[in-house]
């Protein structure tokens, strides 16, 4: 199979209002995405659609994934099948320690796929593991699920989840946002760690910035609810040095 | 002051309405009297409100049981030039004086009044035009808790003889706040009287109405108020209200306000006067979107004892509330506040906020709070919080460290506490005679500047 | 916290039927005659010999209970109970008062190994900790364990029949020292006809070597359970007590009207956790215990500390409000609830915390979570009287909505008459976060697991107060409580 997900003719609406119109794209497997675009045009949103969030209602279009109908599983069984999502927004969970809460995860995703659990010894080790390749501190791990996090701190969890659940499609929605440049190469480290012939991944960012440390095998601009331009890793350059109001007017 | 032999009872009452009962205005006209004879009979049946009423736990009525009260008459003589105004001439559209629950005078205080504002006393309304009145009177008084646990809400409903009419038409907005003073004037014998105002804003109206109640002289008096409010769809109401009774005033005051869709509600109370006040306020969030603020402050002394009780109920979606009530008891006062927001089923995605906060600062003070959250929708947002304590030592250590001595440097923290309740009030021109009136009780004596 | 997966593995298991205790035992049975009389009330005083003076205390009890009135303030309702329509005593008929664990009825022994109690002490050394049981069936205690081993220390544990018996001087002295008969009409009640329960004295500076214990079960068709638990924690003595419930599954509504009472003298400190998990009766609401108990500590002593934790995810209804009298300078009283109604269950549950002595200081932490038709009330009185220099209480009442058809309230009561002290209540509602059960499904947890999940976070602080042991066990009957209330 050469396409991990297929996109045809998404349309999509919150709230009753439109936000994706007719939207295609189309990832192999194995390529690292970039979408680009301006706020509100619809880069959660498709975030959103993609993870099967309750409110985002699909009115038209396909999503094909691994080759089979993406829209009709549950948001846990797409974890299941492999597909991850950094949050732009991560969720605090107040009284969940962040070790349970990704040991719960990891085990129910391995249950999905008939593997065993982890047990206790085993998870350790592995959560170990990770934060040392990732130099997160121990102490982020034992917090509760980032409650009290910091805007950094929350991607950096975000980074260390993908890390350790190793998804087969990570979807990163401006997880670049707000970092200092130390934080930003964790999460570069942490899509390019991943890198591999079976896997793939889409960045959503409004920075170049990110995509110098994740080098990109295509980048999107959208803008007005469908991908308006696609192109190599240099469309991004481009980008940051126009700004995306050639897109308002194109589409207006 | 004259103690009368016959304390009052609610066997007193009964019988005055049974002897003015032919002559209270509107007696011609049947819903009139069909109201005021529910009235009676409710407030008969309930009598005055004793422990065994969960509304009323905590606030006994001795000061009055101990008096008898007669019906105010209309003889009262009082010199209108030297009553104390809140507002400057300048800042006020109109300003109506009541004297022991009757109209005294209406002043247009401006020229350029709009069209569309009706201002009048209710008894001059039942008189010439009281056909809208019907739906207005009570409308709101009648669900099973306002009946249980408001006998003198019925009792007022049964006696009124006067108040406030207020109507504002569609779309008017009335720049200038309207200044209603309300007189109490104790005679030889103890009086009671019972005002009625009704408020009325139709869809897109707007009016700041600041409502002034004061004493004249150190006598008991009873002024058993109700007051009906209703705001129509995006119509906006800011409603101020300054209690400074007498020191032996009881002063109960009930209001029951309605909104429509996108309605506004802004309350604010300031309470220092009177032996014994009670300000219940019940607002019915029943339009989609409506919102309703109720803040207020009270300061007692001596062995004052102040009643704030309100209920909120949101009952469309997408309404809102906020509250926030903050006073502080010295002396042997003793202060109660009850605060209930019910969220029921069909107001989804409503949010209710409550926040009562109060200092001891005698030895003696009491409070008791009993803030209630009910909730019967599950997207909502609703939270209530409460505390009680003294000043904040180590700001009061904080002011005497850089030399202020300490009976002044808690009047500061006690005038900075009350003020942020006064801080949010629309009317800005207001807040100038609110701060002095926390300024002027600061000033007067207290047990809490003896060393 | 581990607990969620595998307790929707057990929810699974068991099907529909998610009350696991719900079985019923065979076994024979000696009840007194149905109905309620002072016939009734000598013949209980006569099956445990009781003295005179007891008899007597019952017999006026009861001329009280028929006078007093039913409390009617609680947020809840329920047609008219049929006092005579219940039996007030029943007790395993093999019971004549066995004093060897080895003398126990097999089938009683089974019954509580599939309850997961163990009242075989051997098992229990195994462990690391031992726990020291007094198992309650219906109206008499079973078998106590460990009894030997706390005689060492002089720590007294055995059912309150055998304390009126072997220590009268010290259940005389206490008994309705609390909680007087006249109190309410459902410890009035208890007080005429209560049959057994746990007595428990910790000596003078002792530190009970072990938790301590009672499982009561209710199994008897039509039968109330009126059980008493008296515990003195004597100066500088600690202790840390354990109460768990069970009732089979029935149609009819079955009474439990329990009074316990706590005395901690100086510096002594009780630690009394309960879960509760009596039958709530069935989705559609039909049948459940009526759970209505009264629960009161005495700080009596300089610098003493009760503390009550409590799970409640049973009964139909639950009318409860464990209490602190802080008298004694320095003394101490915390409440830390977790309340789990489903379906059509009610609880009306709180705190009283009353402020007597000086610098005495109070916590109250309440988690209610209210779902299906349920109806949730928290209702807390916090009281400073003029004495209570320096008290100091804080309350966090938190209440989560699942579904729109439940009800969750809060009522709180604070009353100050002590400017030195400070008193702090915050309460909020709101329903469980769509975002934080979406977060928790993207990961790929299902969404049971998901509420689970967020609703064992909500919890936790009050979880964290129980002892290990009953932690786990607490967490899963959360899990599993909720079931069925999402999707
Ligand atoms: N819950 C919502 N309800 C209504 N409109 C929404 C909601 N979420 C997003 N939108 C609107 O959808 C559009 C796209 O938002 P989003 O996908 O977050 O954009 P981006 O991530 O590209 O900044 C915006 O106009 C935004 O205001
Ligand atoms: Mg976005």
């Amino acid at each position: 199979m050469d396409s991990l997900l297929e996109i045809k003719n998404l349309h999509a609406r919150v709230d009753g209002k439109p936000i994706l119109k007719g939207l295609d794209l189309v990832i192999p497997t194995g390529e690292v995405h970039a979408i680009m675009g301006p706020n509100g045009s619809g880069k959660s949103t498709l975030a959103y659609v993609l993870t099967g969030r309750d409110g985002y209602e699909v009115t038209e279009g396909e999503v094909l994934y691994k080759g089979r109908d993406l829209l009709t599983l549950t948001p846990e069984q797409r974890a299941g099948e492999g597909m991850f999502l950094a949050f732009q927004y991560p969720v605090e969970i107040p009284g969940v320690p962040n070790t349970t809460f990704l040991k719960e995860a990891l085990n129910a995703q391995r249950k999905y796929r008939g593997e065993d659990p982890l047990d206790a010894m085993e998870f350790v080790k592995l959560m170990r593991r990770k934060t040392k390749e990732l130099g997160i501190s121990d102490d982020l791990i034992k917090r509760q699920v980032n409650v009290g996090f910091s805007g950094g701190e929350k991607k950096r969890n975000e980074v260390l989840q993908m890390a350790i659940l190793e998804p087969t499609l990570a979807v990163l929605d401006e997880t670049d946002s707000g970092l200092d440049i130390d934080a930003l190469k964790i999460v570069a480290e942490g899509v390019n760690a991943l890198r591999a012939p079976d896997r793939s991944a889409l960045i959503i960012t409004h920075y170049q910035r990110l995509l110098e440390y994740i080098v990109p095998d295509r980048v999107h601009v959208l803008a007005h609810g469908r991908i308006a331009r696609s192109g190599g890793k240099e469309l991004a350059i481009e980008l940051e040095r126009t700004g995306y109001a050639a897109f308002a007017e194109a589409a207006a | 002051m004259p103690e009368s032999a016959s304390p009052t009872t609610a066997q007193s009452f009964v019988a005055q309405f049974g002897a003015l009962r032919d002559t209270l205005p509107g007696a011609g006209l049947p819903w009139l009297r069909e109201l005021r004879e529910d009235g009676i009979a409710r407030f008969a049946k309930l009598g005055l409100p004793g422990p065994k009423v969960e509304a009323w736990k905590y606030t006994r009525l001795r000061p009055l049981e101990r008096i008898g009260f007669v019906p105010a008459g209309a003889a009262a003589q009082v010199d209108l030039d030297k009553l104390p105004a809140l507002l400057p001439h300048t800042g006020v559209g109109h300003r109506v004086v009541f004297v022991n629950g009757r109209l005294r005078q209406c002043l247009a205080l401006l020229a350029d009044q709009p069209e569309g504002v009706e201002l009048g006393g209710l008894a001059d309304a039942l008189r010439h035009d009281p056909d809208p009145l019907a739906a207005e009177l009570g409308r709101n008084g009648n669900g099973a808790r306002a009946r249980d646990g408001q006998p003198l809400f019925a009792l007022n409903t049964a006696m009124m003889q006067d108040g406030l009419v207020l109507r504002v038409r569609r779309g008017i907005s009335v720049a200038l706040p309207i200044e209603v003073i309300y007189v109490g004037a104790p005679g030889p014998e103890p009086v009671a009287f019972h005002p009625r105002n009704l408020i009325v804003l139709e869809p897109g109206a707007r009016a700041t109405v600041v409502e002034h109640h004061i004493g004249l002289g150190a006598g008991a008096y009873f002024a058993n108020g109700g007051t009906d409010i209703r705001i129509e769809e995006g119509a906006q109401l800011h409603h101020y209200k300054i209690q400074d009774e007498g020191p032996e005033a009881i002063h109960i005051a009930t209001t029951h306000v309605e909104l429509a869709r996108d309605a506004l509600y802004d309350g604010f109370i300031l309470s220092k006067g009177a032996r014994l006040s009670r300000q219940e306020v019940a607002v019915q969030l029943a339009g989609e979107g409506s919102e309703c603020h109720l803040n207020g402050a009270y300061m007692l002394r001596g062995e004052q004892h102040c009643d704030i009780t309100t209920t909120i109920d949101h009952l469309a979606p997408r309404t809102s509330s906020r509250e926030v009530f903050k006073g502080v008891i010295d002396d042997q006062a003793r202060a109660v506040f009850q605060g209930r927001i019910t969220v029921h089923r069909d107001a989804q995605q409503s949010n209710g906020h409550q926040l009562s906060k109060a200092l001891l600062l005698s030895d003696r003070a009491e409070i008791d709070a009993k803030p209630e959250l009910e909730i019967f929708a599950d997207d909502v947002k609703c939270s209530h919080g409460a505390t009680v304590g003294d000043l904040d030592r180590d700001a009061l250590f904080y002011l005497r460290a850089r030399g202020i001595p300490e009976a002044a440097a808690r009047d500061i923290l006690i005038e900075a506490f009350l003020a942020e309740t006064i801080n949010n009030i629309a009317a800005e021109g207001l807040c100038p005679a609110l701060m002095s009136s926390i300024g002027h009780w600061l000033g007067g004596t207290t047990g809490r500047t003896e060393p | 916290m581990a607990a969620s997966i595998e307790t929707t593995q057990q929810v699974q298991e068991m099907g529909e039927r998610t009350y696991k205790y719900g079985f019923v035992t065979e076994i024979e049975t000696e009840t007194a005659p149905k109905g309620l009389s002072e016939d009734i009330v000598r013949f209980i005083s006569a099956k445990k010999e009781e003295p005179a003076w007891l008899l007597e205390w019952r017999l006026k009890a009861y001329r009280r209970w028929l006078e007093m009135p039913e409390p009617k303030w609680a947020n809840v309702t329920f047609p008219p109970i049929d006092y005579q329509d219940s039996y007030y005593y029943s007790a395993p008929k093999t019971m004549d008062g066995p004093n060897s664990l080895d003398e126990i009825d097999p089938e009683l022994l089974r019954t509580y190994e599939k309850l997961g109690i163990p009242l075989k002490e051997q098992e229990i050394l195994a462990g690391v900790t031992g726990v020291a049981v007094d198992a309650v069936f219906d109206s008499v205690s079973v078998a106590t364990t460990f009894k030997g081993k706390l005689e060492e220390q002089g720590v007294i544990f055995c059912p309150i029949s055998e304390a009126i018996r072997e220590h009268p001087e010290l259940v005389r002295k206490y008994l309705g020292s609390v909680v007087p008969p006249g109190d309410n009409k459902h410890a009035c009640l208890n007080s005429a006809v209560f049959t057994d329960g746990s007595f428990v004295y910790i000596p003078k500076g002792v530190r009970c070597p072990m938790e301590l214990s009672t499982y009561f079960r209710i199994n008897a068709a039509n039968t109330g359970q009126f059980e008493r638990t008296l515990l003195i924690a004597d100066a500088g003595s600690y202790v840390s007590y354990l109460e768990g419930c069970t009732a089979p599954m029935r149609d009819e509504n079955q009474l439990h009207a329990a009074v316990v009472e706590l005395i901690a003298l100086d510096d002594a400190e009780i630690k009394y956790s309960t879960v509760q998990n009596w039958y709530p009766g069935d989705k559609n609401g039909k049948g459940g215990i009526y759970n209505f108990v009264t629960k009161r500590g005495a700080c009596r002593g300089r610098n003493s500390k009760i503390s009550w934790t409590q799970v409640e995810t049973g009964s139909a209804i639950t009318w409860k409000y464990p209490s602190c009298i802080l008298q004694g300078d320095n003394s101490v009283g915390e409440f830390y609830s977790v309340a789990i109604t489903n379906n059509y269950q009610q609880a009306d549950t709180g705190t009283k915390m009353i402020h007597i002595g000086k610098n005495t200081r109070s916590r109250i932490v309440s988690k209610g979570i209210s779902a299906g038709h349920a109806q949730q009330t928290y209702r807390g009185l916090v009281k400073i009287s003029a004495k209570a220099e320096g008290a100091r209480n804080h309350t966090q009442c938190d209440s989560l909505l699942i579904g729109d058809r439940c009800g969750a309230h809060t009522v709180p009561y604070i009353e100050s008459k002590n400017r030195s002290a400070i008193v702090e209540h915050e309460a909020t509602t709101s329903k469980i976060s769509e975002d934080q059960l979406f977060y928790c499904r993207q990961r790929g947890l299902s969404e049971e697991d998901a509420v689970a999940l967020v609703v064992n976070g909500f919890c936790r602080e009050v979880l964290q107060q129980l002892p290990m042991e009953f932690a786990v066990e607490a967490q899963k009957l959360v899990s599993i409580s909720l079931e069925g209330s999402v999707g």
